[in-house]
């Protein structure tokens, strides 16, 4: 199964147990959604159930917003992330902070799901990632999953839950294949060994996930070494049991994310390594993340702004070489 | 129109006026803190608005006290809430821009300006889905009619044929700038005209406003989309406690006040509805009780813990604080 029809079964098996479950956003019914996440659900459940919307990104959010007060699940969809940054007020101002401001008497069981991150020459205004925002606005869950399988199960899990919730996905992960096992119980909001290592702790998410996989068995063949790789899964909040096991284990920190450096997520987990790990790590940590540059469109400039299989591998290998590892 | 009913909004402006004043002299001694938004002049528009709308959802904006307490809001639940005190309708997390019972159906207290709009259309949706009788009406000044929300919110309800209620109170002020310095017109209900019906009414009458928003209600109810009604009124306060609203001439706000909604209702209970002197004697000493009792308890009333702090920060996986 595709990474985007695991999010459509997950949206189907949803509007199918609770008739409350609608989806609305640009193109989402009768077109099938962009990435075709909703592809064929408005033959199912009607265009009530798939709403179409005008090109209106805060009122997307303001009115999912709204219909989860007035009863509903609503899942909002933002056609790519950029366009997200018109609902901020709606995800900050209002999703994040409904229940909270009114003692819990307002409940909104929602989900904002958009693509983001760069996918091939879309320039500027159509690459960027914005989980470093939401991941630290109080009051919102935020997922940003890799794997197929944990995709499908995190999904169901936010639209069926009563918080609000951001679903991040990234565009290069909707055509990626795995298996899905609809009666596995996983828990999305801890954090997946992807694969168990010794000496390295490589912490990272969405879409690097793939990346890190694609050149570590050259970089453990070149070092030597083994390395454990960690895909967070649950951005907010954060599995830190995992990550605490995983460093007391390996003594060395790497963290790996597409997201500009300067104020990106990684920033946090490094920070907190340093707060709380300081004395189970045996060398400084390593941030490998995107430059502090809009995503240029040249194809050559655009890969040189975010981290790549080759360009991951490299940094790891020198910071090794610099540490004694 | 009904004597009792004129008769209780009436009583609700009086104690809405009164627990306004009584807000500002607490705000001064430091014991309400942050924004106050007092809603002194437009007590007509607050009250009948809210008796009015029996058959659904109110979402408004930080300048709603009166409207919490016409909704059926207990005055000391609200009180306490400016006081920051657990007994308050939010908990004392809201404070006075952030009002909230669903049991009401009232999502008031929205302090993004015209961000509240779209929430209101969404449950608006949420009630036709339902089929529900339930229509949905929300509240914004003239200010608010500026914002992108609020055009996007025109769009989508009349598109959608959704039973929502615009209800624009337009004091013509946003702070301290006037409405036609940065419109192209006063009456705002221009920018409805192209996507639904429009209504205006005296938002200093209140029951001229009482029957247009019943009207207006009816027509939602029946399926033909929505309605956008506009209420010219006048705040007699600056925008906030803190603003001295010098931008205003002693002239203007004469006019006004020779309009005052309150001694405008007066009169008709005396005259139409013969309430005597003593009727309303009564009626401002009930009120002033209520406000007083509101105010005590809200000074006995305890805080809530900081061991509280991260409660209702989720309903699920609260336990896990990252």
């Amino acid at each position: 199964m595709l990474y985007r029809e695991a999010l459509n079964r997950a949206i189907d098996e949803c509007m199918a147990v609770d008739s409350t479950v609608v989806m609305l956003g640009e193109d989402v019914g009768l077109y099938g959604g962009s990435y075709r996440v909703s592809e064929g659900l408005v033959a199912k459940y009607g265009e009530k159930c798939l709403i179409d919307t005008p090109i209106a990104e805060l009122s997307i959010v303001g009115n999912a917003v709204g219909m989860a007060i007035g009863g509903l699940r609503p899942i909002a969809e933002i056609m790519t992330a950029n366009f997200a940054l018109l609902a901020f007020d709606q995800i900050i101002n209002h999703m994040s902070k409904y229940h909270y401001m009114s003692a819990g008497k307002i409940t909104l069981p929602m989900v904002v799901r958009f693509p983001q991150g760069v996918s091939k020459q879309l320039a500027a205004q159509h690459s960027e990632s914005y989980e470093q925002m939401l991941a630290a606005v109080p009051g919102l869950r935020v997922f940003a999953v890799s794997d197929v399988n944990y995709a499908y199960h995190a999904l169901k899990k936010a639209i069926l839950m009563d918080d609000p919730v951001v679903f991040i996905e990234h565009e290069l992960l909707y055509n990626k294949k795995g298996d899905v096992d609809m009666n596995a119980d996983l828990d999305p909001f801890k954090a997946r060994i992807v694969k168990e290592g010794q000496d390295v702790t490589i912490v990272t998410y969405l879409k690097m996930v793939d990346d890190v996989m694609e050149m570590l068995p050259e970089l453990e063949e070149q070092t030597g070494k083994s390395y454990e790789v960690i895909d967070l899964q649950s951005l907010n909040p954060i599995d830190y049991d995992t990550l605490k096991n995983s460093l007391e284990k390996t003594g060395r920190l790497v963290m790996v994310e597409e997201d500009h450096y300067m104020g990106g997520y990684g920033a946090q987990i490094v920070s907190w390594a340093a707060e709380k790990m300081f004395y189970a790590l045996d060398a400084a940590p390593l941030r490998i993340a995107g430059k502090n540059v809009p995503i240029p469109y040249n194809r050559k400039r655009e890969l040189a702004s975010i981290p790549t299989p080759e360009t991951i591998k490299e940094e790891i290998k020198a910071w090794g070489a610099e540490n004694g590892l | 129109m009904d004597k009792s009913i004129a008769e209780e909004i009436y009583a609700l402006m009086v104690l809405g006026r009164k627990f306004e004043y009584a807000a500002k002299e607490h705000y001064m001694t430091g014991e309400i803190s942050g924004f106050l938004h007092l809603d002194i002049g437009q007590e007509a528009l607050s009250v009948a608005a809210m008796k009015a709308f029996d058959h659904g959802d109110v979402f408004t904006t930080y300048r709603e006290h009166i409207m919490a307490m016409s909704r059926g809001i207990e005055p000391k639940a609200v009180m306490a809430e400016l006081f920051g005190k657990s007994t308050g309708v939010s908990e004392g997390q809201g404070g006075s821009m952030h009002l909230f019972d669903p049991s009401h159906f009232f999502y008031g207290g929205d302090a993004i300006v015209g961000g509240h709009i779209p929430n209101a259309v969404g449950c608006a949706y949420a009630r036709k889905f339902k089929e529900s009788e339930h229509g949905v009406l929300v509240l914004f000044g003239d200010g608010a009619s500026n914002s992108g929300a609020f055009f996007e919110s025109l769009n989508i309800a009349s598109t959608w044929k959704l039973p929502l209620l615009f209800l624009c109170e337009n004091n013509q002020y946003a702070i301290g700038t006037k409405i036609t310095r940065v419109a192209p017109f006063l009456e705002q209900r221009k920018k409805a005209e192209p996507y639904m019906r429009t209504m205006e009414v005296d938002g200093n009458d209140a029951l001229a406003v009482y029957e247009c928003i019943k009207e207006a209600q009816e027509y939602i109810s029946k399926g033909h989309g929505p309605v956008f009604v506009e209420a010219m009124t006048y705040r007699y306060e600056g925008h906030s406690v803190s603003d001295a609203a010098t931008y205003r001439s002693a002239e203007e706000l004469e006019i006004w006040k020779h309009k005052d909604p309150i001694a405008q209702l007066k009169s008709v209970l005396q005259d139409r509805f013969e309430l005597s002197s003593s009727d309303l004697d009564e009626i401002d000493k009930k009120a002033q009780e209520t406000v007083d009792e509101a105010v005590t308890f809200a000074q006995e009333s305890p805080e809530a813990g900081v061991e509280t702090l991260y409660d209702h920060l989720f309903k699920e996986v609260n336990h896990v604080v990252s």
